[in-house]
């Protein structure tokens, strides 16, 4: 994952960072001091952007060589090659406050394995995806009986690395199954070029994605 | 010399200590003494002591890390292509040390040099040698040249286990390791390897127990151990694409055995050339010292042995590394992590195997540099360890 978003100027020493507007809302959700682990961290600009602002502790686990040597030259300390789908193993349970996985999860081959690890690692998991269920996913399927292509789901079907797409119901589910308990909801939709607020009706229609804060604890398969 | 990213011409160095009655205590629980390190420096010490890179060299090294000794050498230190004005140790910025250790051959105290007292060679007289000694030794000289703390320890293959050692065995003088296609512990497959080099060695009919010097020395013996350390550093698609089936200078089989293929004149001549510059006792210290070397065994665990680490860690293999595959740096990794040590890992994509430690300079330029960078800005702890489990 390359970099995209907006530029945010971390300090006066000219350090920058770009963040996805999610990530900005990920960053309030943060308290100062935390232990952080970011999977899938990409060139590092959100655990930069944590560490600066935030005083957080930051690691993460990234599968690129490229993208490591990013984070390399962007000063982190604690990043290491890893596949997710292997799980976290060398990690204690309950040794993270905050384990993030942003827009990943949807390319994972064993995003079951990978939440219950996150919940068993981390003291809250906070999860961002794509919501399937999006009104204009629907309608292009609806109208025109083709693989929808969104802003948010841009790659043709036979290229692209989503292979897990869900939607927000079915994640709310997910969660359950997984035996995590849904702390909150934060749907999104864009409202203007590179703005995004907050969905309070009908979200699983009308956000084209949304952040979970989730934490582990409720029994698997039970309701909550 | 005109090239502006070489260090030029540098001298080596010699310091001795340990002499009796303050031999050093080795492993083994022998005492020895005098012991003699040779060293060479690229760059300048800082006024605060605090840009010191530690160079730690693999079996076949030497203190010989960058530049030339003399105007009409062919081919500069080992290491050049990483020591120098603007490199990955940038001369300009740190002042980098490399010493050969004790039991090799070039210049350090090794089983070639002269026992004082019988004015002859130790050969095998001279002790069993560790990871551990090595680093004893090492430590010497740094407290000689006044430096508390190295700013980097960094090594590949066997200088990687010495900078293991460094951080478990002197925790407060070690800002940042680079532990570079190495190991905690060799295993047995690289043992196995080791050992075949050592019985090529010990079949050699001139080898003599040892007691070759200023006799013919085991030369086939030491070729063969060289021929097969050899194949281990590279990889079978790197081999392929370099040697394939291809014939040396016929077009023929020649229906007898001498060298027929190319590979196998590469490799008679590696170790034909390996001869001519290293000692065949050394061979055995030294490969014997990387089968000894096991981080862990003291302390229970690798996690136990990083307990009180407080450098912040570089961790590199390479894919094709098939004698120190990644699994083993995943382990190093996986106890800094449980000791809630800093620690970066990252597997560098070649094909050049074991050696792509001294092939791979640009994308180990790049991660060396920035981590180097970082390291050096960051306010040196003093003495605490990481917390956080």
């Amino acid at each position: 994952m390359g970099s995209l978003g907006e530029e945010l100027r971390l300090d006066d020493k000219g350090t920058v960072v770009r963040l996805l507007p999610e990530h900005r809302v990920i960053m309030d959700l943060i308290a100062d001091g935390a232990r952080v682990m970011d999977l899938g961290c990409g060139e590092g600009d959100l655990l930069l952007a944590l560490q600066v602002k935030k005083n957080v502790r930051a690691e993460g686990i990234e599968l690129s060589e490229d993208c490591i040597q990013a984070c390399v030259a962007k000063g982190l300390f604690n990043v290491h090659h890893g596949d997710l789908d292997e799980g976290l193993a060398d990690y204690p349970d309950k040794s993270i406050d905050d384990v993030i996985l942003t827009n990943t999860i949807q390319v994972l081959h064993r995003p079951l394995l990978l939440i219950k690890e996150m919940a068993r690692v981390g003291k809250r998991c906070i999860v961002s995806f794509p919501n399937f269920a999006h009104w204009p996913v629907r309608w292009q399927l609806f109208r025109h009986g083709r693989m929808p292509k969104t802003g948010k789901l841009p790659h043709e079907w036979y290229e692209t690395l989503n292979i897990h797409l869900t939607t927000i119901f079915d994640f709310r589910e997910f969660c359950r199954k997984a035996g995590l308990h849904v702390l909150q909801e934060i749907p999104l939709r864009a409202s203007g070029p590179g703005q995004r607020s907050e969905v309070r009706f009908f979200p699983n229609l009308r956000a084209d994605s949304a952040i979970f804060v989730l934490e582990g604890g409720a029994k698997e398969g039970s309701r909550s | 010399m005109d090239d502006t990213t070489s260090v030029g011409i540098v001298k080596t160095q010699y310091l001795t200590f340990a002499e009796p009655p303050n031999e050093m205590l080795f492993e083994c629980g022998r005492r020895f003494g005098p012991i003699t390190l040779a060293y060479e420096t690229y760059g300048e010490l800082s006024p605060a002591k605090d840009n010191a890179i530690l160079i730690l060299h693999a079996l076949s090294g030497d203190a010989h890390a960058a530049g030339f000794n003399h105007p009409h050498e062919r081919q500069p230190g080992w290491w050049d292509i990483m020591i120098g004005p603007g490199k990955a140790f940038d001369t300009r910025k740190y002042f980098v040390i490399c010493s050969n250790i004790i039991g090799g051959c070039k210049g350090s105290t090794g089983p070639i040099s002269i026992n004082p007292q019988t004015g002859r060679p130790y050969a095998l007289d001279f002790p069993m040698v560790t990871v551990q000694d090595m680093v004893n030794a090492q430590r010497v000289l740094i407290d000689h040249l006044g430096i508390d703390q190295l700013l980097c320890a960094v090594g590949g293959s066997m200088g990687g286990m010495q900078v293991l050692q460094w951080v478990v065995s002197y925790p407060e003088r070690v800002r940042l390791a680079i532990p570079i296609a190495t190991t905690s512990r060799l295993s047995a497959q690289g043992i196995a390897f080791n050992e075949v080099g050592r019985q090529a060695i010990l079949s050699d009919p001139h080898w003599k127990e040892g007691d070759y010097y200023g006799k013919p020395v085991p030369r086939r013996g030491l070729a063969i151990a060289r021929m097969v350390g050899h194949i281990t550093y590279l990889s079978e698609k790197s081999m392929h694409l370099k040697f394939g089936r291809k014939l040396q200078d016929k077009a023929e089989y020649g229906y007898n055995f001498r060298a027929d293929f190319q590979v196998e004149s590469y490799l008679r001549y590696k170790g034909d050339h390996f001869v001519d510059r290293f000692d065949a006792n050394s061979y055995l210290y030294i490969s014997k010292a990387m089968d000894y070397f096991d981080l862990a065994q003291p302390y229970g665990s690798l996690e136990r042995a990083f307990a009180n680490v407080q450098a912040k860690f570089l961790v590199i293999s390479f894919s094709s590394d098939w004698l120190f595959p990644s699994y083993q740096s995943k382990e190093i990794v996986s106890a800094c992590r449980r000791v809630g040590a800093a620690a970066i890992y990252t597997e560098i994509q070649t094909d050049y195997g074991h050696d792509a430690f001294l092939l791979e300079s640009e994308q180990l330029t790049r991660l060396i540099t920035n981590f180097l960078a970082h390291g050096m800005s960051e306010a040196p702890r003093n003495g605490a360890v990481a917390a956080g489990k």
